[in-house]
């Protein structure tokens, strides 16, 4: 808290040394850029001294942007669609057709809702079975058509509810990698704050995947892992360190392609963090439309044949 | 005769395991009987009292399944590396070890070729006592070397889960063999070749969220566990008691999630008469 307040005091008197630079015509430049440098050092070491937990918050920041958010910036003309064809509409699934960059792709995003309200109507971006019929429908859509497919991840996981288990939420979600994997067009997805175990993954079997600097993806929420190791969901804290659930461990770990820059973070600089995510997002999809439709199909089966870790076995003696 | 064929690659003998546990009387959880541990073992691990099934390892599986001498061990010789250098209230990569010495496997999963019924096939059987029969590293990687293996000999794919899902310890990497396995189970399809999934005590969360609900023809083994949330945390999040079958296997034959449940003892027979139907 005490570092938010320098951070504040510092901007404060850059503001006042340029509205007296301005007024009595002092040239305090100078010092102006002095300050300036201070500042952003000190926002700069503010970032790196962020832990894993503190990712974890920011991924949960109440200010974080919503997709739709997202959806407006990004695109031109999203026209929404709605339903699963045979049950109902999931509206913690937006997704429907959009201009990106004149061209026509199928936006698949995942949605917490921005206010109190709206995360009521968005079951707080925890999708139901329905939701995840919808996302294959919209995917088959833009294989059947040509339109590349982007998704926007933002869930703590599927929903867990008494009638997702009965209409089969499990199988859907894996009905919606197995879709997604094979799609016969380019698919970029993107975690813009939380992914959440397979309720996340099932929109994130693309070609390419980028994560905000700011977002995790993790196989069990951090509280639900310290209540399986420690019967203690109160420390979560740990159990996010031990996860390696920030974008950087991904990367690292060769699961994730590309990491945006969130400048100062995108609860607080979103302009920012949206130029950033759409300059990648075009890169990405120029780059994979480039690729006949069978070779991004190997490229894209030998990126997943390949994740994982694991060594040789080195010859035990048998345990007798 | 022996069973098993092929050994080469495991690390304790395959056929005849050691009892560990010296007690003669094992109690049925379900009702609470004493019974004779081999009268258990003859009656294919159900309760010769109540019909309760009791967990199969992943060799007495095979055994109860294939024709003898046809098991040909296929396990890929990996282990886990400890990607995150995990430490909970023991190192993960302790846990690893004293796992393969309990249990005499590299992971949770068993690969190989065999028969049944005469049908060639690869059978891919999960174990829940390594970790809760997790899905990390080695078992996404053991799946999907089965599936190669089933392209190349064109034989047909039969996963048998028993897994809580995916392995926390290996985070992330874990979390995408759910799509490691789901691409590879393409192949078995641009193939022609059937994957037949069998879905038992426990068949859940990322596992089942993935390879498992995928088959061409999905069958539960009676008294299975198939779901993708905990019991616990449903109740929790929708404040109130799920009724007793809620996630069993007759639930999941109800609400359209498998074709067919089956019981153990019959279970070969019903795995030969579907490969059957392929061949």
């Amino acid at each position: 808290m005490s570092e938010e307040k320098t951070l504040k005091e510092l901007e404060e008197q850059i503001e006042r040394l340029k509205s007296l630079n301005a007024k009595n015509g002092l040239d305090l430049s100078q010092e102006i850029d002095t300050l300036a440098e201070k500042l952003s050092r000190r926002k700069q070491s503010k970032k790196e001294g962020l832990d894993d937990w503190d990712r974890v918050k920011l991924a949960r920041h109440p200010d974080r942007p919503d997709s739709s958010d997202y959806i407006d910036f990004l695109v031109d003309d999203f026209y929404p669609l709605r339903g699963d064809r045979l049950f109902g509409d999931d509206s913690a699934l937006k997704g429907g057709l959009a201009r990106y960059e004149g061209e026509t792709i199928i936006l698949i995003a995942q949605s917490k809702g921005g206010d109190a309200e709206q995360s009521q109507e968005t079951n707080f971006g925890m999708l139901r079975s329905e939701g995840y019929r919808k996302a294959r429908r919209l995917m088959e859509l833009g294989e059947k058509f040509g339109f590349p497919v982007l998704t926007l991840i933002d869930t703590p996981g599927a929903y867990p509810g008494k009638e997702a288990e009965e209409r089969n939420i499990g199988g859907m979600i894996a009905q919606s990698i197995s879709t997604m994997v094979s799609l016969e067009v380019p698919t970029v997805a993107v975690v813009i704050g939380e992914g959440g175990s397979g309720g996340a993954v099932a929109i994130g079997a693309s070609d390419r995947i980028l994560m905000l600097e700011n977002s995790i993806y993790s196989v069990i929420s951090p509280e639900g892992c310290a209540a399986i190791l420690w019967n203690d969901r109160e420390r979560a804290d740990e159990a996010a360190r031990a996860l390696k659930l920030t974008a950087k461990h991904a990367k690292e770990l060769g699961v994730v392609d590309e990491i945006i820059d969130e400048g100062n973070g995108a609860h607080e600089d979103f302009e920012t963090v949206a130029v950033n995510l759409k300059a990648s997002i075009s890169a990405q999809l120029k780059e994979l439309k480039g690729y006949d439709t069978q070779t991004l199909l190997e490229k894209r089966r030998s990126k997943y044949r390949s994740i994982g870790s694991y060594r040789k076995v080195v010859q035990k003696k048998k345990d007798k | 005769m022996p069973l098993f064929r092929d050994e080469e690659y495991l690390r304790v003998d395959f056929e005849e395991e050691k009892e560990k546990d010296e007690a003669l009387w094992v109690k049925c959880k379900s009702c609470e009987k004493l019974i004779f541990k081999k009268k258990l073992k003859e009656n294919n691990h159900v309760c010769p009292n109540c019909g309760a099934y009791f967990f199969l390892t992943a060799k007495e599986r095979i055994k109860n399944l294939v024709d003898e001498e046809t098991f040909s061990d296929k396990t890929k010789r990996i282990e886990s590396d400890d990607p995150l250098d995990f430490v909970d209230a023991q190192p993960y990569e302790e846990r690893v070890e004293e796992n393969q010495t309990e249990t005499g496997m590299f992971d949770a999963i068993i690969v190989g070729t065999a028969e049944i019924e005469d049908n060639p096939l690869v059978l891919s059987v999960m174990d829940f006592r390594f970790i809760g029969g997790s899905m990390g590293s080695v078992v996404g990687e053991q799946i999907v070397s089965g599936i190669e293996r089933s392209v190349d000999e064109e034989l047909p794919f039969v996963l048998v889960s028993s897994s809580g899902g995916a392995r926390m310890q290996e985070g992330i990497l874990s979390l995408f063999q759910m799509v490691k396995t789901t691409s590879a189970r393409d192949m078995l399809s641009e193939a022609g070749l059937p994957f037949i999934s069998v879905m038992t005590y426990p068949t859940t969360a990322g596992v089942e969220a993935s390879i498992a609900s995928l088959g061409d023809v999905t069958i539960a083994e009676r008294g299975a566990l198939i779901g993708f949330a905990g019991r616990r945390v449903i109740e929790e999040t929708i404040g109130e008691d799920l009724p007793q079958d809620f996630q069993s296997s007759e639930f999941a034959l109800e609400h359209g999630i498998v074709d067919a449940v089956v019981e153990r003892d019959s279970m070969r027979n019903e795995l030969a008469r579907i490969l059957g139907f392929f061949n």
